[in-house]
């Protein structure tokens, strides 16, 4: 069992921050907000089901708003981790599913598109997630000024360890595994496949 | 229900939507996104723009589509169909985007159709209204044909999104940081194959070179002006595509010089009365592609999946 996973980010701190910060806030906020960010906290990513959307870092936000009426209206934004992500069409039916059985009757799900999501988002409670599940988590995501560089020959990141042995004797795969977010590795030691979630 | 004679059917109808996997509707994938057209813009010339690149993307998907199922062995397999989603995905904002911009260019479709803008741009218009350069159209080769496509496709698609990010239209420029971190993933795929086959065996070398001089006349045109694509660049929304010119010739040439393989000599294919396929004139090879990627839904126009 390895403990070496890399140290975090200083984006995923901030995401942890920012996670905190909903929460910090909701509970402060009237109750019907704190309901919401609680039940829409609760969702989980429907093909990383370990990971909830919150740390996933997938939920952007999530308000109460009064209508004209006076009816209280649940405004939940999210992200799409990648542009042809097929799975945001169920997670939009999950966070309005939770949130009616929350008591909301009224849920509207809006899509974020700027700025584009990052694998720093995923939050370190989804990093452990991910590890706990054989999951290798993201490195810091590239940060470059200038044109992307071709690489050509080379492995594309330093290799992750092995999520199940903690072996470093990794080989890549694939860039492209069986979601979009995902690369296939395989560890020499224990001959297990692993899956690494990309840094982008 | 009003019929009192309902089916058992009846209680699945309407009310909770959430007992479906999917839903039961489609969904808005701009849903909250702030549309309106940029000032100065005209919404037509904007929609027509959106349609080009969402057009390419549209039209390579589906051509990476076909692979599905028949690469030399399943992690290309994956990777290909995983290239077809990330392009599957960017044709989809841009199609909608469009349709945001100008429903004119919208197909109309029978009264109470369910089926979204996006997918009424995709699955009913002809091919004289796609917009897609040709290179995206032509039909499928072997595995160095895939290759070559994607590699020049992809270069000239990564300098395009990397400058159409600071866009003035704020969907154009979410699309675009998106789309670079995808694409330069592509690129990377196809730039390591063409060295790999290369570098191969006689039969791979043969091959690549095979395929490079069929695709090679089709690549002029992703980095030729267009009137349209000039005069959205000129107002901040779009990217005039021979300002790529340059960047994409020092990759494709480090590709080639590593690999060993010359530069092809061949002549950009030239359009039909100056016409190419940014103004809807394509080959044979797109109609083909249509009708397969088109039947299902235009035999059911009102159709809920």
């Amino acid at each position: 069992m390895s403990t070496d996973r890399p140290a975090p980010s200083r984006a995923c701190e901030a995401a942890d921050a920012g996670r905190r910060a909903v929460e910090a806030t909701a509970t402060r906020a009237p109750d019907a907000r704190r309901r919401a960010v609680e039940a829409a906290g609760e969702v989980r990513d429907p093909e990383m089901p370990m990971l909830t959307l919150a740390d996933l870092g997938v939920l952007r936000g999530v308000e109460v708003e009064r209508d004209a009426d006076g009816g209280e209206v649940v405004i939940a934004s999210i992200t799409p981790t990648y542009t042809g992500c097929p799975a945001m069409a169920t997670m939009r039916d999950d966070l309005v599913h939770r949130l009616n059985d929350a008591g909301f009757d009224r849920v509207e799900v809006r899509v974020v598109l700027h700025p584009a999501w990052s694998s720093d988002w995923i939050s370190e409670r989804g990093r452990a997630a991910l590890h706990a599940a054989g999951l290798s988590a993201p490195g810091p995501a590239p940060r470059r000024a200038g044109p992307v560089l071709l690489t050509l020959s080379g492995p594309p990141r330093p290799a992750p360890p092995c999520p199940r042995c903690g072996s470093a004797a990794t080989r890549l795969t694939s860039e492209f595994g069986a979601t979009a977010c995902k690369a296939l590795y395989r560890c020499t030691d224990c001959l297990e496949p692993f899956e690494h979630v990309k840094e982008i | 229900m009003s019929d009192e004679h309902g089916s058992v059917f009846d209680g699945l109808l309407g009310g909770d939507s959430s007992q479906w996997a999917f839903g039961t509707d489609f969904e808005d994938p701009l849903a909250g996104v702030d549309t309106t057209t940029p000032g100065g813009v005209d919404p037509a010339e904007l929609a027509a723009y959106c349609l080009m690149l969402g057009d390419d993307a549209l039209i390579i998907s589906q051509r990476l589509s076909e692979w599905c199922s028949r690469a030399p062995d399943l992690e290309e397999d994956i990777a290909l169909a995983n290239m077809a989603l990330d392009l599957l995905g960017q044709a989809r904002l841009l199609l909608a985007r469009a349709a945001a911009a100008d429903p004119g260019v919208v197909p109309a479709l029978p009264e109470g159709s369910p089926v979204p803008p996006e997918d009424a741009l995709a699955f009913f218009r002809d091919d004289r209204d796609f917009r897609n350069v040709r290179l995206a159209e032509v039909a499928n080769g072997d595995f160095a044909h895939v290759v070559v496509r994607l590699l020049l496709f992809s270069t000239a698609r990564l300098a395009l999104l990397e400058r159409l990010r600071t866009s003035r239209d704020q969907v154009l420029a979410a699309v675009a940081a998106k789309g670079v971190k995808e694409v330069a993933y592509h690129r990377d795929w196809a730039g390591r194959w063409f060295l790999t086959l290369a570098r191969g065996t006689e039969e791979s070398h043969r091959r690549l070179l095979a395929a490079l001089d069929e695709l090679w006349p089709l690549q002029g045109e992703l980095v030729a002006a267009h009137p349209l694509e000039g005069s959205l660049a000129e107002s901040g929304v779009g990217v005039d595509p021979a300002s790529l010119r340059e960047e994409v010739d020092a990759v494709l040439d480090q590709v080639l010089t590593v690999s060993g393989v010359p530069r092809p000599e061949r002549a950009p294919l030239a359009g039909v009365g100056g016409r190419t396929g940014r103004d809807g004139l394509h080959t044979e090879a797109l109609g083909r592609l249509l009708a397969e990627m088109q039947v299902v839904a235009r035999a059911h126009p009102s159709g809920r999946w």
